[in-house]
């Protein structure tokens, strides 16, 4: 069997499996998994409403997915992604809020404030590491802990004691009535540009520049960099700076576009954690966060509908859903099946 | 062995493809399917339907949500209504960001009124109500200013007052214990009734106000519950939906171990005497009721009418019964009841009034 064929069947039999196991699942509970599954269809893509809010939700997993697989690339794994999100989400919220400019100041500023701050929130890892050989997988789980609820008091006193800010001024919105008309009233907004367009700078930073040899040399052997003449403790430092200034513009994207305003929150997100998912999936690779990306959004999306349509219970439907995502991340295994069978029948 | 596993690769692949064919086909007669019903309930647009999106609660979260989808049941029951299209249905918030999705989805599915249960939901209710112009939206707890929008409050802290003289007057450690959900408007102002209420009945009544920061964290209401009863306290009201839950848990352990402590929960939103049964013996002092499902009846009796109160700001207190005490059982002795009936008549005829913020 040639590669490309494995390449194509793996992805293709692991979808397929988690389709089953999650059917079966709904069966032993009682429910028709043939309506299960239409309703998750048409979750996705049923009409224009669900298409719009279906690429709102992939937006900021791009982005978190993008910023797990460029720390992980240079070597570092960055949990906090979450914190970083959640810092990011908070300043693009204040700015938005805070000032009133023309909209060509306003908006960029609130975006550049988010990756400002998720930024900040990956530098302090990203120097400890450096610096002081401190496990950035620690650090960055308790800075998520920080980011909570910092912002969460944070949060309380701008706006006067209350657990959510006023909504951001137009000037700062990524909404659009153009893209709300265009699917009858989603949430769709201009996020999703920006997002792709990081997908294309990760990876000019990470295929055309010095600096993305540099910390792709870093991430495969530190000592072997060191040893070339390159600063490690400045790569280092460079990618979790980079890494966490795309979970800050994750956050813009739920303060400018989603949401409009930023409340304090009882828990984390989620979006953060489930970026290291879409990162695992995409293999690290920008065009592989975009598939990950894509399928992480379009089931949790697309999940909502089931309760909806076919009744099923949401506790139910995230089992369904964990279980597919659970298959497709373990398409190694059957990778490893397939090979095996190849090369027992190249022996014959 | 290499031969087996490769037979069942194969078979496996077999079954997949089948199966692939079959959820193939079969998706499109449901979708058939789906396309026609949704036809079947739009003729019958002169049967009346309601439905609610829950907050990330749930409808069995025995507090706010599953008073409200009770609701809803008794108002279904009343009018012969069944689950689902065209009858009453909920649906369940798995974050805050799926209010709009939910509520969207609900009033796509023509639903004549569609209630947002939560102070959490302000802000999706509005923005809905002014997308969807025609939809009839209710909501539970907050104020939307929207022609289409009807606003729903209650004066918990009546309630709460009742609460703490309850408390003030049954505790035997003089002191007593308040574990809020976030610290939000509504919640505050049970805070505020139940201090009034115990500031009233005895000033010599300690207080001990925790905030957990959740609405669905049993494990936090356990562990502040713990903490509070360590210290002291004998009596703690809990206003935290599902993490209130942990404070129940937290009496009835201890209750178990030790038969003859003398501790108590009071209950809130909904009776919460069955959370408080241990054994024989049970720990629920009594609950404030937040007539929240009988609100929720009263609008949809409203707008099956024809009159539904868009645009209106409805209050429920001790006045309108929208807010109590939960029967105690027996919990509270005789004089206590009769002064807690005393500041009831008080407040009702407004002779008393209890402040809904905090004064600091």
């Amino acid at each position: 069997m040639s590669t490309r064929a494995t390449n194509i069947l793996v992805p293709v039999i692991s979808v397929i499996l988690g389709l089953i196991v999650g059917a079966i699942i709904m069966l032993i509970s009682g429910y028709n998994p043939i309506d299960g599954y239409a309703a998750l269809w048409n979750g996705i893509f049923g009409d224009l409403y669900t298409i719009g809010e279906t690429i709102r939700q992939i937006t900021p997993y791009l982005l978190a997915g993008l910023a797990v697989a460029f720390a992980f690339r240079s070597g570092l794994f960055n949990i906090g992604v979450e914190g970083q999100l959640i810092v990011g989400w908070f300043a693009a919220a204040y700015v938005g809020v805070a000032v009133e400019l023309p909209m060509i100041i306003h908006l960029p500023l609130a975006i550049l404030a988010a990756a400002a701050a998720g930024a900040l929130w990956g530098f302090v890892p990203g120097l400890l590491k450096a610096k002081f050989h401190v496990h950035e997988v620690i650090v960055t789980i308790m800075m998520n802990y920080i980011a909570l609820h910092t912002t969460n008091a944070l949060i309380k006193t701008v706006s006067g004691g209350g657990d959510r800010t006023e909504s951001i001024f137009a000037s700062a919105s990524l909404r659009s009535e153009f893209l709300e008309n265009l699917t009858e009233f989603s949430r769709l907004h201009y996020g999703i540009i920006i997002a792709l367009v990081m997908v294309g700078v990760m990876w000019f930073i990470l295929e055309k520049t010095t600096l993305g040899f540099e910390l792709k040399a870093v991430g495969f052997n530190h000592n072997a960099s060191q040893y070339a003449g390159m600063n490690v403790n400045k790569n280092i430092i460079l990618a979790m700076v980079i890494s966490g200034a795309f979970a800050g513009l994750g956050g813009a994207m739920e303060a400018l576009g989603t949401f409009e305003y930023v409340s304090s929150k009882a828990g984390f997100t989620g979006i953060g954690f489930d970026g290291i998912a879409v990162a695992l999936l995409g293999m690290n690779t920008p065009l592989g966060v975009i598939f990950g990306a894509t399928l992480f959004g379009s089931l949790k999306y697309g999940a909502l509908n089931m309760p909806n349509a076919a009744g099923i219970p949401l506790e139910i439907v995230e089992i369904v859903i964990a279980v597919i995502i659970f298959f497709v991340a373990s398409g190694y295994i059957i990778r490893l099946f397939l090979l095996r069978a190849a090369k027992k029948k190249e022996a014959k | 062995m290499t031969k087996r596993k490769f037979g069942l690769g194969l078979s496996l692949m077999l079954a997949a493809g089948t199966m692939l064919a079959a959820c193939g086909s079969d998706e499109d007669t449901s979708n058939g399917d789906t396309g026609s019903g949704d036809g079947g309930s739009s003729e019958e647009t002169s049967d009346f339907s309601v439905a609610m999106v829950t907050d990330v609660g749930g409808v069995d979260d025995k507090s706010f949500n599953q008073s409200a989808w009770e609701g809803l049941q008794a108002f279904g029951e009343e009018n012969g209504l069944e689950k689902g299209d065209g009858g009453f249905d909920y649906l369940q918030s798995a974050s805050d960001a799926d209010y709009n999705t939910n509520l969207n989805n609900l009033i796509r599915r023509d639903f004549d009124v569609v209630y947002g249960i939560g102070f959490l939901m302000e802000g999706a209710v509005k923005e809905i109500a002014e997308q969807q112009p025609d939809a009839q939206i209710a909501i539970i707890d907050a104020v939307v200013d929207a022609p289409n929008v009807a606003s729903v409050l209650f004066k918990e802290q009546e309630g709460a007052f009742l609460a703490g003289v309850a408390a003030a007057l049954m505790t035997e450690t003089g002191k007593v214990g308040f574990v809020g959900g976030m610290e939000i408007p509504v919640i505050e102002r049970f805070e505020a009734g139940f201090l009034a209420g115990v500031e009233a009945a005895d000033p010599a009544v300690e207080v001990d106000v925790q905030y957990t920061g959740a609405f669905d964290k049993a494990e936090l209401g356990k562990t502040t519950a713990n903490r509070m009863y360590s210290a002291g306290a004998d009596i703690v009201f809990h206003a935290a939906g599902g993490t209130g839950n942990g404070v129940f848990t937290e009496a009835k352990e201890r209750k178990e171990a030790d038969p003859d402590t003398n501790i108590w929960v009071i209950g809130v939103d909904a009776d919460q005497y069955d959370e408080g049964q241990v054994g024989d013996a049970n720990v629920t002092l009594t609950s404030v009721l937040k007539g929240v499902d009988q609100a929720v009846i009263d609008i949809s009796n409203q707008a099956m009418e024809g009159n539904f109160p868009g645009g209106e700001t409805l209050t429920y207190g001790l006045a309108e019964d929208g807010v109590g005490l939960a029967d105690s059982r027996g919990a509270i002795t005789e004089d206590v009841m009769a002064k807690i009936d005393e500041y009831k008549e008080k407040i009702a005829s407004g002779e008393i009034v209890v402040p809904e913020t905090l004064e600091n």
